[in-house]
């Protein structure tokens, strides 16, 4: 972009530094919210060789961070609308708040509230939000996969406008269902972008030493599906590449691949100190963070410090208000334990 | 107006009626489009194309998986799992998935869905095609379990499981498909509601599925004997229908559960200690020894219940 001054260059530049801010903003949301989590599920479950806090955390129950991968859920819905569908994993708080979840209902759901996305029913593994698209993180690695593509092939049958994206992690393309997923959205010619967000970790061992062959996107092309490879923490290019493939699955063409490279900062979940990795290994991840990159593009493109601080500091307020609400608000009633299961046989919980 | 159909024809009937009057229903399985392998779809793709009628890859658990996808967005999928054992490839999705998803995400979705899980010994089919595993989908909150013993039943609970909100493990029995019987199309049997089929004042004889039959006849053979014993299909797993099983047992006094499942954990231990817990009648179980289901005829026969073991049960129960 080296031809800022003039016409069309100048509206370009313009529209790359819009562009590029909203999707920092995202990313700012998203690494607010889990900061947040983070700091009130200290304590809250004894694994890893952590011992649980004496007074319960605020945030209990396993909390699955995405820092570090937060240029994926930006870029990729940022080609979404809100009617398009997504499925998401067990580290799903950045899918949900990139298709416009809202925070203060998402924080109520962590905090086991009966305000919460969920009614506190869910907890963090089971975020989800229906009214923006988003059918649910899954506390099962690649479950998400053919219910994606089961409402991709609603759509079909259907004869409807939207597509679903489908989140899933590196570790997933090891299980059966990834492997079925694709087949079977190539062969009914469905509308779904696949996305392998490759934090490299699964769980607690390298996916890579577990992995044979040439990894996610080769896979994906084995079934006859246009995969491609990207920067994963490089949030434009993840943008780019999505919605090359995603005007792809819109316009018909069946399903497509992308393959985001990205590194998974923090533990397994918030309570693992991740003591089995190479300290040099994070070192190295920090120096490639996705906002940090972001936040250097944008200085570049001419966003004064002033503005770039002003985006941080409104996405810390909007989360401390989310967090605020979190705190105050009251906790699932007991009684709703025994709701939303079924209506056959709904209020009959003996036998 | 009542007509002659064997059970796969009558559901199959059944579900063509379904799929006429709401375009959300779809179905989806291996071999659904050829009619299924017991022509329990027979006709439905020539009526309603591939495009609702749907051949699936061997993929069972996308099969369901993407069925729950499809019942969250909008349509009323029918699976074909082809034999119970398969549903096992398939078990996240139904227990982890369909069942949880209305309550998990606190009741922002609903899961339509039935999945057929044809069930219980048949032909010489040996361990892993023989399997009755109806305790292990009554166990399990979020899920309705059906089993439907006739023609009849089979045409009206499918449409009752059609048309209800909640997954339904839809369990039909393999050697029932070509018993025939009068169907009556326009009869509605609700889901949770038991049949008596016999009725008796000396004991009480719970029962469903294939197990009906033998437990019939076993009963006449009682009845001759001066025994007078009323049968009770109870077709809805869960919800069971308590109050008709514990009116009976709290007339006859005594309470009998009998199912082709295995005997251990199996649902009648569930149902005696109901009645048991309720009435302090005597009651007694009988169902397979736990056993996997051998192939020749001579090692099967020791994995069937049949009406001389449910005849002796009953004396015993009568002494």
């Amino acid at each position: 972009m080296g031809e800022a001054a003039g016409g069309e260059g100048a509206s370009r530049y313009d529209a790359r530094r819009a562009r590029l801010t909203a999707l920092y903003a995202t990313m700012l949301r998203i690494r607010a919210f889990e900061d947040a989590a983070e700091e009130a599920s200290r304590g809250g479950v004894a694994v890893f060789g952590q011992q649980a806090a004496a007074k319960p955390a605020a945030v209990r129950g396993p909390l699955h961070l995405s820092t570090g991968q937060e240029a994926v859920a930006a870029g990729v819905c940022a080609n979404l609308r809100r009617a398009d569908y997504l499925t998401s994993t067990h580290r799903g708080h950045g899918h949900t708040i990139a298709k416009g979840g809202d925070p203060g209902r998402m924080m109520q759901e962590l905090y086991g509230r009966a305000g919460g996305s969920c009614g506190g029913r869910g907890g963090s593994m089971h975020i989800a939000d229906f009214g923006v698209g988003m059918l649910g993180a899954n506390g099962v690695v690649a479950a998400g996969m053919p219910i994606a593509v089961g409402a991709a092939h609603s759509v079909s049958i259907r004869g409807a406008t939207e597509i679903v994206a489908c989140f899933f992690g590196d570790g997933a393309i090891n299980r059966g269902p990834f492997a079925e997923s694709l087949n079977w959205a190539q062969v009914f010619h469905l509308p779904v972008l696949f996305v392998c967000e490759d934090n490299r970790w699964s769980a607690t061992t390298p996916t890579g030493s577990l992995t044979a062959g040439e990894g996610a996107a080769a896979r994906a092309r084995a079934h006859g599906i246009e995969a491609r490879t990207v920067d994963g923490n490089d949030v434009e290019a993840v943008d780019a590449a999505t919605a090359d493939l995603v005007a792809a699955v819109r316009a018909g063409r069946g399903p497509r691949f992308l393959h985001a490279i990205t590194y998974r900062v923090k533990g397994h979940v918030s309570v693992d100190p991740a003591a089995y990795r190479d300290p040099a290994e994070l070192e190295a991840a920090r120096t490639t963070d996705p906002l940090l990159r972001a936040r250097t593009a944008l200085a570049s493109l001419g966003a004064s410090a002033a503005e770039l601080e002003e985006l941080d500091a409104a996405a810390r307020s909007e989360i401390a208000a989310a967090v605020a609400l979190a705190e105050s608000a009251a906790p699932a009633a007991a009684g709703s334990a025994y709701t939303e299961i079924q209506d056959c046989g709904g209020g009959r919980w003996r036998s | 107006m009542a007509l002659v159909m064997t059970y796969a024809a009558a559901v199959a009937d059944s579900l063509a009626r379904a799929m006429r009057a709401d375009a959300r229903v779809v179905a989806l399985g291996e071999d659904v489009g050829r009619g299924g392998i017991f022509g329990q779809y027979r006709g439905l793709q020539a009526e309603f194309g591939a495009r609702r009628v749907i051949d699936t890859p061997i993929s069972e658990a996308t099969i369901v998986g993407a069925a729950v996808g499809m019942a969250l967005t909008g349509l009323r999928p029918v699976v074909e799992m082809r034999v119970v054992d398969f549903a096992l490839c398939a078990i996240d999705e139904i227990v982890n998935q369909a069942a949880k998803n209305r309550y998990m995400f606190g009741g922002q979705g609903r899961v339509p869905l039935v999945i057929r899980m044809p069930s219980g010994i048949w032909s010489a089919s040996a361990a892993q095609h023989s399997q009755s595993l109806e305790a292990w989908f009554a166990h399990v909150p979020g899920l309705v379990v059906v089993a439907p013993a006739t023609p009849q039943d089979n045409h009206a609970l499918l449409a009752a499981a059609i048309a209800c909100d909640d997954p339904v493990a839809y369990l039909e029995h393999k050697e029932l498909w070509g018993e025939s019987a009068e169907v009556d199309p326009a009869e509605h049997v609700p889901l949770g509601r038991a049949r008596v089929c016999r009725a008796g004042r000396d004991l009480t004889l719970v029962t469903w599925s294939k197990a009906v039959h033998a437990a019939i006849k076993a009963a006449e053979q009682a009845a001759a004997k001066g025994r007078d014993v009323e049968v009770i299909d109870l077709r809805t797993l869960w919800p069971w229908d308590r109050e008709t099983v514990l009116a009976s047992a709290a007339r006859t006094g005594r309470l009998l559960v009998v199912h082709e499942a295995v005997e251990v954990a199996g649902f009648g231990a569930e149902i005696a200690a109901t009645v048991a817990e309720a009435l302090g009648v005597r009651v007694a179980r009988l169902g397979a020894p736990r056993i996997p289901v051998g192939y020749a005829s001579s090692l099967e026969d020791e994995a069937r219940v049949s009406p001389a073991a449910i005849l002796d049960k009953i004396e015993s129960l009568l002494a």
